[in-house]
Formats: structure tokens, C-alpha cells, sequence
């Protein structure tokens, strides 16, 4: 879950990353008392998950309370980049800017280890100073157990060349920064720009964190920091129902077993949608192993519920779970669906394999549902669900 | 002979006696399993009844494997735990823990990577949120279902369980010698290297599937490595090519950042080391059976 500046900017001080006042607004009438607070000046910023606010202009100074509303008011609705901004932070404005630095710490996939990426050239983006001038930028691996104490983030500060004057000061921005990443279960902290001001002083001006779904089981609090109104109303459905779903901009609705296999099929069905006037997958569903009528009539609902679908591909491999009992729940399903009132109007192609796939295409035939069709091989029935979901377009 | 697992292989399951240890170890047994023990330190002394089999519980690794002499650990401790679990088998020194749990923690995989690394790797760390491993006829350690295939010559190894499952399937009249699900988080102990690498050693293996999806640069790796070290056949399939950017496709490690981790990349590295890709998993088998010959 990648984090608004506002909230990283929260959990940097929480840790003691030095940063600037600021508060989070979502109508521009309460930037004015806010900018008052601040001494009658201040910045306001779009709150985006997308860089480059600044040049599409999200980021404006304030000389003024009314400034800050006017400002407020313009940034407030703007599309940046396809993100539609609903929340702007009112920030104390930065004192003089001397020098911009970059620090974060992240997941190394390749090395299965974390990594701090360090560089006195702050303020770009890091992979095209990384891409352009790579001896300005340096990456110390970091021990998971080991972690980073003052000696270790003495060795990035070395390793990165930052100035005599601050290297102190950064090291201990660093031992916060890295406390950030461990309490907070993070993927990704990065602070940029780190700025040295006139002071002498550094404060991180800017930050990105992305924490670890996974870990929310140890941070309850997780949940008030999902963004929900940027969330589309299927995928917060799904997400309501526990279910693992990803809505995508294709015709053919997917339900299927397994985050490989669900992957899988969507690549298949698009393949057989090029014969098929293009028709693309409409969503990633994965109903996991269990498979139990429950949760297929969840899946079904929301797959059914999403205008764009014109066909819904079942795609099950029954491996622990048995196909009969797949099948009965796609029965169970359906008609649980109609007894709720909801018409069930669209094509549904099932492809059931592996376990007892013969009884369970048995329960299917013998229901003969007028909507449901199965075809038995995967890219058959991929093909099939793609020529469905061509004609009802 | 196949890989890590073998019928002499005296396995243990720790979380044995929660629900899903028990599913699961009731199935491992049935599918000819050699299993000597379970671990939970609240039952240690009792025995738990799987069909007529009593399979004893210990109160740690270190004493199953001291009664036992185990020398695999089959780990289904829930996620909040499972870092102290594989720690625990990591300090007894046992050679294989295969960690089923989905769902952990990012760091908490860090740490018991780390952990294994500062004691010398002596364990050797098969997932987390993966399958386990089966060489069939053999013995089963995990939850791949025993009965879809057969012993035979192709080694499997693969991120993704179901589509583990739909290979095997595939290719069920060949048969595997072993089939490995290293699973999809970001972290994960066997990688695919690793596998070739057992695979490409083993005489009862002449042919490797290889199952990569979105994320990471593992299967770029994993190419490398083929075109230096791999003279046996390796087939290839990579899943997730529509998926878009930035999104999180059931598995953990399952995404692609910016223009790194994309299928397409991994799909080219695989063929520029000589590996044939198929499109779907049934021309992916399709493309194994032309190399076999059958």
C-alpha cells in the first residue's frame, strides 16, 4: 500500500525524521486558518500518489490566508496524471534550501535483503540520476538483523559522500528514517528532497512510504490509512468480501483458482480475444483453493455487477479442492444470486480440470443452466468465453 | 533420485495439530509421506491418530529430530508465528523446511533469510506461500494434490501453485521426477536458480519446465544462469502479461514496478538463453513433449 506524502510525512515525525508543520485538508476554506497557524504564509500541495505534481502544477506557494484558499481551491479536483486530487496539505513554507539530498531504504528483491540507496544529488527522480550519473548515487545492502545503528548509517553517509557539515545530522536522520521502515513494516521509505536549509539544519520536504499488506495482521491502524475514495466501487466491494480482485478496462469477466492460474488465464483470454474484435480481460478474481459456493456466489456478484463485462470465464483447476464440489457451488451460486433477485443475464464459460473434473462437469450438464456452457481444455474455453463477450459488445 | 525430496526423507510437520496441519499431513501420509513427527510445545508427549497412523508430537524440532531423526520440516503455523517457527528449524539444523503460510510479513521472511544466512545455510528454505514439493511415488511434502501425475523424468519448478498443478496435469502421461513450488512472495528461500540448478545434477531428470510470473528480476536470473550452467532442455512459461502496472496480482511479489518485472521481459531473457517459451501452459506442454519426443 503506497502512502499520501501527508500520511508518510505523519509516520517520518512519529520516528523523529525531521519534517515541516502541515495539516491535510479537503475543502480549500480551511487552508486559511491553517496558514494563519503557520504565520500567514505557507505551501500548498496536492496530495497524489503519482510524482511530478509539481510541474502539473499541485504544488503553489502562498504569500497570504487568502492566497492559501485560492490556492487550495484550484489544486483541490485537479487531474494529475489521471489522479484526481481530493486532498491537499497546507505545509509551513521551507526556510532557504541550500542543498537537496536523497535517502531511502527498500525491499532488494534479487539480494533478499533491504537496501539503502543514498545520493547528494536530491530532489529528481533517483532511477534517472541513478540511469545518468550512476557514481552519484550509492546502495549499501543492510542486514535485516542486523539493521542500521549510528555506525552503519555512518557507512551509507561515507558511501554517498554527503558533506562534512551534515553528515551527522543525516546519519541520524538515517537511524529514524530506518526505524520508520521496520516498525511501520514498510516496503519503501524514501525521503526526496532531503534538504539542507540556511540553518544548517536538515528536514525531509518531501517522502514517499509504501508498507506491507501482509504485515497489517501487527498494525490495525493500517486500515484507517487505506485511501477508499480513490478505490474503484468494485474493487472496495471485493475487498469487503475478502476477496482478491483487480479490476482491469476488457469485456471477459475472470474467476478462477490460484493467483497463477488467474494470471495465466487473463493472458489467455486476451490472446484468444485478438481473434475476437480485441475483447480483453475485465478483472483479476482469484477465489483462492477452497472455492466453496460462498465464496464463488461473492465472486459471481461482483463480476456480474461490473457494466463493462460482457461473458465471465470460469476457470478452475480443482487440485486440493474437488470440481464437483466447484461446480456445485457455481449451481449454488447461481442460484443464490437469482434468489436475491439479481438477474443473471450473462454468458458464463467453465472450464473445470484436475480432481473429479468429471462429476463436476456431470453436476453442470445435468443442471443445464441456459447460461452456463463448459468447454474443457482452457484455451478452448477462453476462446469461447472471448467470441461471447465480441457479440454481446 | 530427484530433488531434495526423496522416500528416504523422514519428514516432520510443525503445526501439525491445527486445521490445516492436519488436512494436510492426513493427505502427505496418504499420498506415502514418511512422516515421524509433529511439533507443538503445548501437546508435546501426545500423539495425534491420522487413520490408524499415530504420529508422535515433540515440544520442539530439535527433539523430533533427535527421536526421529528427522531431516525435513513441513512448516503451516499461521503467519503471525511462522517467523519463530523457521527460526526454531533453522537453530535445530534440520537440511529442508518447506514453508506453506501465505501471508507473511515481508520482514519477517528478511529476518529468518538472515537468520539462515548468519548460521551457515544449513537449512534449506523452500517458500513461504508455496505449495511444498512432491516427487511423486516418492514422497509428498506440502499440499500438491499426490494423484495428478506419476514418477517420471521432467523436473518442475515453479512460483505459482495452481498453475504447478495445471503443468503436471498437462504432462501427467510423462510423469516428474520432482516438482518444486518456490512461491510467489517478494522474498522467498529456494529460487528458481536453485532448482535448475538440483535439477540439472540429477540423472533422473532430462527435461525442466520452469513456471516465472510478474515481479522481480528472478527469472532474468534464472535465464543467466541457464545459458552459463543448464545443458538439459529447459521449457519456459511466464504468466501475467496483461497485468498492469503498479498492481498487486494475488501474489505478494506479483508486480510490476514502473518498466521492471514485466512478463514480456522475462519471456525474451528466457529465450535469448535458449529457452522455448510457450503462450499458455498447454502449448507450454506441448513444447515439453516436442523435446521429449512424445
Amino acid at each position: 500500500m503506497d502512502l499520501f506524502e501527508y500520511q508518510a510525512r505523519d509516520l517520518f515525525a512519529k520516528h523523529g525524521v525531521p519534517v515541516l508543520a502541515g495539516e491535510v485538508i479537503d475543502t480549500p476554506e480551511a487552508a486559511r486558518e491553517i496558514t494563519e497557524r503557520l504565520g500567514g504564509k505557507s505551501v500548498v500541495k496536492a496530495q497524489v500518489k503519482v510524482g511530478g505534481r509539481g510541474k502539473a502544477g499541485g504544488v503553489k506557494l502562498a504569500a497570504t490566508p487568502d492566497e492559501a484558499v485560492a490556492r487550495a481551491t484550484d489544486i483541490l479536483g485537479m487531474d494529475i496524471k489521471g489522479h484526481t486530487v481530493h486532498k491537499v496539505m497546507i505545509a509551513e513554507t521551507a526556510p532557504e534550501i541550500v542543498e537537496e539530498y536523497y535517502v531511502s531504504f527498500l525491499l532488494d528483491r534479487a539480494n533478499r535483503t533491504f537496501l539503502s540507496i543514498a545520493s547528494v544529488e536530491g530532489g529528481m527522480d533517483i532511477e534517472e540520476v541513478a540511469a545518468t550519473r550512476p557514481e552519484a548515487v550509492a546502495q549499501i545492502a543492510v542486514d535485516a538483523i542486523d539493521g542500521v545503528d549510528k555506525a552503519k548509517a555512518q557507512e551509507i553517509v561515507a558511501a554517498a559522500k554527503f558533506p562534512a557539515e551534515v553528515a551527522d545530522k543525516i546519519a541520524d536522520v538515517l537511524v529514524s528514517l530506518w526505524e520508520v521502515f521496520i516498525k511501520e513494516d514498510a516496503l519503501l521509505v524514501e525521503v526526496n528532497p532531503l534538504a539542507k536549509v540556511a540553518s544548517g539544519d536538515v528536514i525531509a520536504l518531501d517522502g514517499k512510504v509504501s508498507l506491507d499488506d501482509n504485515a497489517e495482521f501487527r498494525h490495525p491502524e493500517f486500515e484507517e490509512l487505506h485511501d477508499k475514495a480513490a478505490a474503484n466501487p468494485l474493487e472496495a466491494a471485493a475487498k469487503e468480501k475478502n476477496l482478491n480482485y483487480v479490476k482491469l478496462d476488457g469485456e471477459v469477466g475472470i474467476i478462477g483458482n490460484g493467483a497463477g492460474l488467474v494470471m495465466s488465464t487473463l493472458d489467455v483470454v486476451a490472446y484468444a480475444g485478438e481473434a475476437h474484435q480485441g475483447v480483453k480481460p475485465a478483472n483479476f478474481l482469484d477465489i483462492g483453493g477452497g472455492a466453496s459456493a460462498e465464496v464463488m456466489a461473492n465472486g459471481l456478484e461482483i463480476i456480474l455487477g461490473d457494466p463493462d463485462v460482457k461473458s465471465v470465464f470460469v476457470n478452475v483447476f480443482g487440485g486440493i479442492t474437488a470440481c464437483d464440489a466447484v461446480a456445485n457451488g457455481i449451481v449454488q451460486a447461481l442460484e443464490l444470486l437469482e434468489s436475491k433477485g439479481e438477474e443473471v443475464t450473462k454468458p458464463l464459460v467453465v472450464r473445470l480440470d484436475g480432481n473429479n473434473a468429471e462429476l463436476g462437469r456431470k453436476i453442470l450438464d445435468d443442471r443445464k443452466h441456459p447460461l452456463v456452457q463448459r468447454v474443457d481444455t482452457m484455451d478452448g474455453a477462453a476462446d469461447k468465453a472471448a467470441e461471447l463477450a465480441a457479440a454481446a459488445k | 533420485m530427484a530433488i531434495f525430496l526423496t522416500k528416504e526423507s523422514k519428514v516432520i510437520v510443525q503445526g501439525m495439530t491445527g486445521s490445516e496441519g492436519q488436512k494436510h499431513t492426513r493427505r502427505m501420509l496418504a499420498s506415502g509421506t514418511n512422516i515421524v513427527g509433529g511439533v507443538n510445545p503445548r501437546k508435546a508427549g501426545t500423539t495425534v491418530d491420522f487413520d490408524g497412523t499415530e504420529v508422535p508430537v515433540f515440544g520442539t524440532v530439535k527433539e523430533a529430530i533427535e527421536a526421529t531423526g528427522a531431516d525435513v520440516t513441513v512448516i503451516f503455523v499461521p503467519e503471525k508465528f511462522t517467523k519463530d517457527a523457521v527460526v526454531e528449524a533453522i537453530d535445530a539444523e534440520i537440511p529442508l523446511a518447506v514453508v506453506i503460510t501465505e501471508g507473511i510479513a515481508v520482514h519477517d521472511t528478511a529476518a529468518f533469510w538472515a537468520y539462515a544466512g548468519k548460521k551457515g545455510n544449513k537449512t534449506r528454505i523452500i517458500g513461504p506461500n508455496c505449495p511444498g514439493l512432491i516427487t511423486p511415488g516418492q514422497s509428498n511434502a506440502g499440499i500438491i494434490p499426490a494423484d495428478i501425475t506419476k514418477p517420471g523424468r521432467i523436473g518442475l519448478v515453479s512460483k505459482s501453485g495452481t498453475l504447478t498443478y495445471q503443468m503436471m496435469y498437462e504432462l501427467r502421461d510423462i510423469g516428474f521426477s520432482t516438482c518444486v513450488g518456490i512461491g510467489g512472495d517478494p522474498i522467498i528461500g529456494t529460487t528458481h536458480i536453485d532448482a535448475l540448478k538440483a535439477f540439472q545434477d540429477d540423472p533422473d531428470t532430462d527435461l525442466i519446465v520452469m513456471i516465472g510470473e510478474i515481479g522481480g528480476d528472478a527469472e532474468e536470473r534464472a535465464a543467466a544462469f541457464i545459458k552459463e550452467n543448464v545443458t538439459k532442455p529447459v521449457v519456459g512459461y511466464v504468466a501475467g502479461f496483461t497485468a498492469p502496472e503498479g498492481k498487486t496480482m494475488g501474489h505478494a511479489g506479483a508486480i510490476v514496478s514502473g518498466s521492471s518485472g514485466t512478463a514480456q521481459a522475462k519471456k525474451e531473457a528466457l529465450e535469448a538463453a535458449g529457452v522455448k517459451v510457450g503462450k499458455t501452459p498447454t502449448e507450454t506442454a506441448e513444447l515439453a513433449r516436442a523435446v521429449l519426443g512424445n
